[in-house]
């Protein structure tokens, strides 16, 4: 092809403009999806949690989580008998490279035995964003960046928040951050451009237990109906009354 | 990790709030404080403390054209701020702050400073040369009857701005205390008191800026202090200090002997790492010396100098206190997880966009705009000159 001056004079403000929508992306088309169709949450199976850090690492993969912040995290608990309601609690870099070997002589609290049978329990607790029903972070941004969408989902327009971080000092439960690049607040959108496609999300899809299943509470063969019948499950931190979406089986009232 | 102590939820270990976001209720408090000892004159018929009207007036505006910046200087991206005037979402209680704060300056301070120096610019205008004459030209806003009659609405239409401006400065400040008091996430934010504890430390904070100012600058223009409206100043303070500090410990004894679920982290916390501000400063040296000092000036009869020094010391201190009150709200606030299960530290830069250097400056500067208010329009008039003498031969 041939370009002389006067063309390329012409061709590179229009590219140059061109350019930036380049640099933005096309947003991917879902033409299959409706959103009032759907109303997203998830199931976290608390006794099939082992603590491995695979949807930690999966998450930060595939949402480009910054280091030191996560949109998912795993949590051990360590409740002993004699201390119920303060457990001991570590989530080394967020869970994601798994956690340390539980001490062989564990207990051993003085005027306490440290037999294995009082030594407590541990367990492991996933968590992430709850995409509140009655999210109090979407009540608090100043220009409305971040709202609930139709689906059911708490997301963030990045393009449109302004990084006064109002949302992460409302949210109970710590699943926001600024990302330290962006400057903007970034949380989980529960793989918004995957479940839009018919995909399950990054973290239940790595998990190798099971632990964590996408619910879709509108698909009535989903099977999250049968599950909440026959299973005692709660969420976190109910008395915020924030409409939590993400239920835990098997929750120990300890967990915060 | 370092300076965490226990369990903090991992997006907590950093703190999102700085120092800067401790200088804005500080300077919005001065401001609300400041206006409303203005308004005593006007609307209260304070007489007695007339010499600072109009001090108190320009210190408010040098300190509210301020206290946006530190919150533009936090954000992450500045630049979009203004979408909180065109897109302001409606259940957001910060989405108010920018009409608040336009309401506040344009159609209270500015409107009731430019009414009640309008015969002062006009004179101006007229008296001066070169550029100072287009400017106070410009200031007349191409109004120069200064009638008595014109000067009599002025007057009439700038009690109408006060008695307004009151329940603003109320807003202004008491919706401060709302941002942090509404979150029902964070226990040590979380109360509804919070609006009037923060307005009632403003007002204690306000004042004494005001009455350290007028004896700075007295001492600078080497004229006297006028006694009685210092010793005013100082009986309002006081008082307004007692029902500051009584709302502060009913917020305090509250959460003691209620014992909620975040007590025993907010204890453990007021104990260890706000000891110093919260304990010493804020409630010891910020709050129980200066009001034992000015308790003293109200009870017992002292010589004027020892007054005065009283006075200047409790100022300082009050400063130091309500600064301290705002620190221990804002950083405290986030110095514990909210799982009640751990501690974090909060590390202040100096460089920074939002360190140590920034908020200095921005604490500065405020006194810088005062300085360049003054000499623009000077706040003596030659009545209340001439009234300072009689005044203390009086006293």
């Amino acid at each position: 092809m041939n370009i002389d001056r006067r063309h390329l004079l012409v061709m590179l403000p229009a590219a140059a403009i061109a350019w930036k929508y380049v640099l933005a992306g096309t947003p991917e088309e879902s033409p299959n999806y409706t959103m009032t169709d759907h109303w997203w949450s998830m199931l976290i199976n608390i006794p099939k949690c082992i603590g491995c850090g695979n949807c930690v690492r999966a998450c930060a993969a595939e949402n480009d989580v910054p280091d030191g912040h996560f949109r998912t995290w795993v949590e051990r608990y360590h409740v002993t008998d004699w201390n119920l309601s303060n457990p001991e609690v570590v989530s080394p870099d967020g869970g994601k490279e798994g956690f340390p070997a539980v001490p062989k002589s564990v207990g051993g609290d003085e005027g306490f035995s440290s037999s294995p049978e009082s030594a407590g329990k541990y367990f492991f607790v996933p968590k992430l964003c709850n995409h509140c029903e009655d999210s109090p972070c979407t009540q608090v941004c100043p220009v409305g960046a971040t709202f609930i969408a139709p689906d059911g989902v708490v997301l963030v327009d990045q393009t449109y928040c302004l990084g006064c971080a109002y949302c992460v000092q409302a949210c109970p439960y710590g699943c926001r951050y600024i990302h330290p690049e962006k400057k903007v607040a970034d949380k989980c959108t529960l793989c918004y451009h995957r479940i839009t496609k018919g995909l399950t999300t990054a973290c239940c899809e790595a998990c190798p237990t099971g632990t964590r299943q996408l619910v879709d509470l509108k698909d009535p063969n989903d099977p999250i109906h049968t599950f909440l019948k026959t299973h005692s499950v709660q969420v976190l931190k109910p008395q915020m009354a924030t409409g939590a979406k993400v239920f835990y089986n098997e929750m120990d009232g300890s967990v915060r | 990790m370092s300076g965490v102590e226990g369990y903090m939820y991992p997006n907590e270990i950093t703190l999102n709030w700085s120092v800067l976001i401790v200088l804005y209720p500080y300077i919005t408090g001065l401001v609300a404080g400041a206006f409303i000892l203005a308004s005593l004159v006007r609307i209260f018929n304070v007489k007695a403390v007339a010499p600072t009207y109009r001090l108190a007036l320009l210190t408010a505006l040098s300190f509210l054209l301020v206290a946006p910046l530190p919150l533009q200087l936090h954000l992450g991206h500045p630049l979009r701020s203004p979408e909180m005037y065109f897109t302001p979402h409606s259940t957001s209680a910060m989405a108010m702050f920018g009409f608040v704060y336009l309401w506040y300056l344009m159609a209270v301070l500015v409107f009731e400073i430019w009414l009640d120096y309008r015969s002062d610019i006009v004179h101006l205008s007229q008296t001066s040369t070169g550029w100072k004459r287009t400017l106070y030209r410009a200031m007349t806003l191409g109004s120069d009857n200064i009638s008595p009659r014109s000067l009599a609405i002025d007057h009439k239409v700038g009690w109408i701005v006060t008695l307004v401006g009151i329940p603003s400065a109320f807003i202004l400040h008491g919706y401060v205390g709302f941002i942090f008091g509404s979150l029902k996430a964070n226990p040590w934010w979380n109360s509804p008191l919070m609006p009037v504890v923060f307005l009632f430390s403003a007002m204690v904070s306000g004042i004494a800026a005001v009455l350290l100012l007028y004896m700075g600058i007295s001492k600078l223009r080497k004229t006297p202090v006028d006694m009685p409206c210092v010793d005013t100043i100082a009986m309002y303070l006081f008082y307004i200090f007692i029902l500051d500090f009584s709302l502060e410990m009913l917020d305090l004894v509250h959460r003691v002997y209620e014992a909620d679920e975040s007590f025993r982290t907010l204890n453990f916390m007021v104990h260890t790492k706000l000891y110093f501000s919260q304990i010493v400063l804020q409630i010891c040296l910020g709050t129980l010396v200066p009001i034992f000092l000015l308790a003293i000036t109200q009870v017992k009869k002292l010589p004027e100098l020892v007054r005065r020094r009283i006075y200047i010391v409790s100022g300082f201190l009050v400063q130091l206190g309500v600064f301290a009150m705002r620190w221990n709200v804002v950083i405290g606030g986030q110095l514990f997880s909210k799982s009640f299960l751990g501690y974090t530290t909060y590390k202040m830069s100096l460089v920074t966009k939002e360190g140590l250097f920034a908020a200095i400056a921005l604490t500065v500067l405020p006194l810088v705009i005062l300085w360049i208010l003054v000499k623009l329009l000077p706040p003596w008039d030659k009545e209340a000159q001439a009234s300072i003498p009689a005044a203390t031969a009086a006293n």
